[in-house]
């Protein structure tokens, strides 16, 4: 057996490490490290309930407003405060920009460039990838940032900025819309569906998310010439690498349900593992037995604590490993899309389970799936209605917010005691992801994810960056 | 005049590193205007030599990066700090160790730095340790040349670059994409001097104007008709917890993301390019008020003038200001003027 480690891992968001065993060229066994940590829920000892709305988004600047959601719903679960119509919209489009934007960072910044490599230089598909996807270099960045951008717009229009707005509110949202504002963000999302339309899918973003299995997406894709769609020449690599068959994690699948109202959310809640169960927040640990922190039994995130312990013995990562009902789980787009039920999704699953190439299908079927979605809500907006409610925080109360962030299900379990915030939790999808071993030596979903690859120079050593991106970590948002 | 550079002369290779930070820098960088900021930076004569979000180089690749800046094999013109530095636990910097190395980025940076022909803190956190630090700063956070408002940090209050410079403090969080980008193409121009920075080692680019300046609630603040709650239209200095009239920067008059600031989008502004902002005293989002008048007031003015002028403005309010101060959309539209002309 001989391990090597991997670090810095980059095109992820933080820092990453990770160890692999090798035996007779195949991966046995692997350990994931987050090696930063900052002590955000120390940080919020003590502060005024409301500061969490400035503290938390910069526990990470990619997934800044689904930290800010999550934060305003364990501030409204504490409160009692409701949201009217207009600050729920508002709320989702936020969301739903942020997401999107994450989700084309991760393909044109983060995932495509490692197919650009010359480990594929021999490959059919490499010279043409190259041009439009070489890292700082191919000719693609510059458009999708273009289109980020235009997308972005609805930040500056509906939230002040991004990353690190406050308009995320208990209550709603602190910015209006106005008539004449609606016509901008509908400008705005017309432009990024053009992008979509004509550079990602090559193709009507309705005709994407109608997909209903694996048999019509390699149809669609083998229907499609050569260069029609960023999409397509990922469908062409990974079906030309295999690469579903690499990066299976434990195949359950987690989804705290999104967008529309909490009680009965667009994309449902729950988890499923061949069939569709409820999700029972109650039924989460934290377990601390491999990470930087004092030993403790596994706890339910309410009753978590967060205290150091930098020599402690067997452990290697500052990240905790939330198992739900005991077992390990996997988080992101690709579970969204499984426990909503959608038919590729679903179909992806059932033939190879979480794999690299269903993850990222995951990914780009909600786009497709979500933009006209926000299209909708732009046009349900209503001007001159409120924006925001408004209600008192008791000194003593507690409340959980469970969102999803672009990778995942995240969650904040707030307390307060005598007006000031007593306790703070926060597990992130890259928490969930990219957790250690648990007390009973359970790896963590990426953990399992590598094992069994090839181990070597070349393409085997790309494909272990493939594996490690598929789930799009983000590193500061899974310590904090 | 600014004196030009030494380094003017050829393109400016720039090392990006994050710390302990959130990333939200980078993705601010990526919300450049002009939307490729990739092309933007190599136009304007900036070659990245690695950043961790962007770069190709992964794991052994990257630290052969790394190593050969540290060694001096790959001259480093710039280098980026995104991020605090991590001191703790007890001096070791093992709050965070750069992967794939078994050493704290504590050292990395120290032994870049003393490579690098500047040294850039990218956002508030590298600058002056920033949210990082806050509470009671469990990682002993600090900036790369201040910790708070005090001189010192990682490189101490005296270290200079080989022209002079101190830590060139890109403040802000995160700060705004075109100070970044201005302040790297300035560098690379030759074009960036001493002069060039505040007191607090701010680029005076950004740090000359105030975030007041270019507020579209300026009406409202004129006659001091405040916003009550989130999404009210009034002025957010009086109740909501708003520094722009003491914050640095040129947030209203450049604009985020196309058309917005922390103040269009209805709250407050936080003062996140100064020191310390982290730790403002008092809950963020509510003006601490003595006798009913604003603790803080606005930077330069004497506070009798302030008080006697915001008494005299309020009792002057127009019905309109007042009414849609305290609403979420215009509910009294201003009056039209006859002229009479024609």
């Amino acid at each position: 057996m001989r391990r090597i480690t991997i670090g810095p891992f980059n095109r992820v968001e933080g820092d990453l490490e990770v160890a692999l065993d090798i035996e007779a060229g195949v991966v046995r066994s692997a350990q994931v490290s987050s090696p930063l940590f900052r002590g955000f829920e120390q940080i919020l000892l003590g502060k005024a309930p409301l500061d969490a709305l400035a503290i938390v988004p910069r526990v990470c600047g990619i997934c800044s407003v689904a930290q800010s959601a999550a934060a305003a719903r364990a501030l409204a679960a504490a409160s009692g405060v409701r949201s009217p119509e207009n600050g729920r919209l508002a709320t989702d489009l936020v969301r739903a920009a942020e997401n999107l934007a994450d989700h084309l960072t991760h393909f044109y910044l983060f995932f495509m460039p490692d197919f650009a490599r010359p480990a594929y230089a021999r490959r059919r598909w490499h010279a043409a990838v190259e041009a439009r996807f070489q890292a700082t270099r191919g000719t693609a960045a510059a458009e999708a940032l273009s289109a980020r951008g235009q997308l972005l717009e609805l930040m500056g229009l509906l939230a002040g900025k991004w990353p690190h707005t406050l308009a995320l509110q208990p209550g709603g949202t602190s910015r209006s819309v106005q008539r004449q504002e609606k016509i901008q963000l509908t400008m705005a999302l017309r432009g990024f569906r053009a992008f979509l339309e004509r550079t990602l899918f090559g193709a009507a973003l309705e005709e994407f998310a109608a997909l209903d299995g694996v048999a019509a997406l390699e149809a669609w894709r083998e229907a499609r010439p050569t260069g029609a769609g960023d999409a397509r020449a990922f469908l062409e690599a990974a079906a030309d690498l295999d690469l579903e068959r690499f990066g299976r994690a434990s195949d359950a699948f987690l989804s705290a349900g999104a967008y529309g109202p909490e009680e009965a959310p667009w994309l449902a809640r729950g988890v499923f593992d061949g069939a569709l169960r409820h999700f029972d927040e109650a039924a989460i640990r934290e377990d601390v037995s491999h990470a930087w922190l004092v030993n403790d039994a596994p706890r339910h995130p309410a009753q978590g604590a967060t205290r150091p312990d930098p020599d402690k013995a067997g452990a290697y990562t500052w990240c905790k490993a939330p198992r739900l009902a005991g077992r390990v789980v996997e988080v992101g787009a690709l579970a969204r899309q499984v426990v909503d039920g959608h038919p590729l999704a679903r179909d992806l699953v059932a033939r190879s389970g979480g794999n690299v190439l269903s993850r990222v299908v995951g990914r780009l079927l909600e786009v497709a799936r979500v933009v006209p979605e926000m299209e909708r809500w732009v046009d349900a907006l209503a001007p001159g209605e409120p924006f925001c409610a408004t209600d008192e925080l008791p000194d003593e109360a507690s409340g959980v917010g469970l969102v999803e962030a672009a990778r995942g299900t995240l969650g904040h379990w707030l307390e307060v005691r005598g007006g000031v915030i007593h306790g703070y939790q926060i597990v992130a999808p890259t928490t969930w992801n990219f957790s250690p071993r648990d007390a009973e030596g359970r790896p963590g979903p990426l953990e399992q994810a590598l094992v069994g690859l090839p181990s070597g120079d070349g393409e085997a050593a790309v494909l272990v960056q493939h594996v490690v991106r598929s789930f799009d970590p983000c590193m500061v948002c899974t310590v904090h | 005049m600014t004196p030009p550079s030494a380094r003017a002369a050829h393109r400016l290779n720039v090392l990006w590193l994050q710390s302990g930070g959130c990333g939200g820098c980078t993705m601010s960088l990526l919300c450049c205007r002009t939307g490729d900021v990739l092309g933007t930076l190599r136009e304007a004569g900036v070659d990245l030599l690695w950043h961790p979000a962007l770069s190709e180089e992964s794991g052994p690749e990257a630290l052969e990066v790394l190593r050969a800046c540290a060694e001096g094999r790959t001259r480093v013109d710039v280098l980026c700090l995104e991020g605090a530095v991590l001191r703790g636990p007890n001096g070791t910097g093992r709050f965070h160790v750069l992967a794939g190395t078994g050493e704290p980025m504590m050292a990395w940076v120290s032994r870049l730095a003393a490579r690098a022909g500047h040294v850039v803190a990218i956002g508030t956190c590298a600058a002056y340790g920033g949210m990082t630090s806050a509470g009671d700063n469990p990682t002993d956070a600090c900036g790369l040349q201040y910790e708070g408002e005090t001189p010192g940090g990682l490189l101490g209050a005296g270290w200079r670059d080989a022209d002079g410079l101190p830590v060139v403090n890109v403040a802000g969080c995160p700060p705004h994409p075109a100070w970044m980008v201005e302040t790297l193409a300035a560098l690379a121009a030759g074009a960036f001097g001493a002069a060039d920075l505040d007191p607090l080692g701010r680029p005076r680019s950004f740090a000359d104007e105030l975030v007041h300046h270019g507020c579209p609630r300026n009406e409202y603040y004129e006659f001091k008709a405040s916003a009550g709650r989130p999404s009210d239209l009034g002025c957010l200095m009086e109740n909501m917890g708003c520094k722009a009239t003491q914050a640095h920067g040129d947030c209203n008059t450049r604009l985020w993301n196309g058309s917005g600031s922390c103040l269009r989008g209805g709250f407050a502004c936080i003062d996140c390019t100064a020191p310390s902002f982290e730790e403002p005293g008092h809950a963020f989002a509510v003006t601490p008020k003595i006798a009913g008048i604003p603790m803080a007031l606005p930077i330069d003015m004497p506070k009798a003038w302030f008080v006697a002028l915001a008494a005299l403005s309020k009792s002057a309010t127009p019905r309109r200001v007042r009414e849609n101060a305290t609403a979420d959309h215009v509910v009294v539209p201003p009056g039209i003027r006859v002229s009479g002309r024609k």
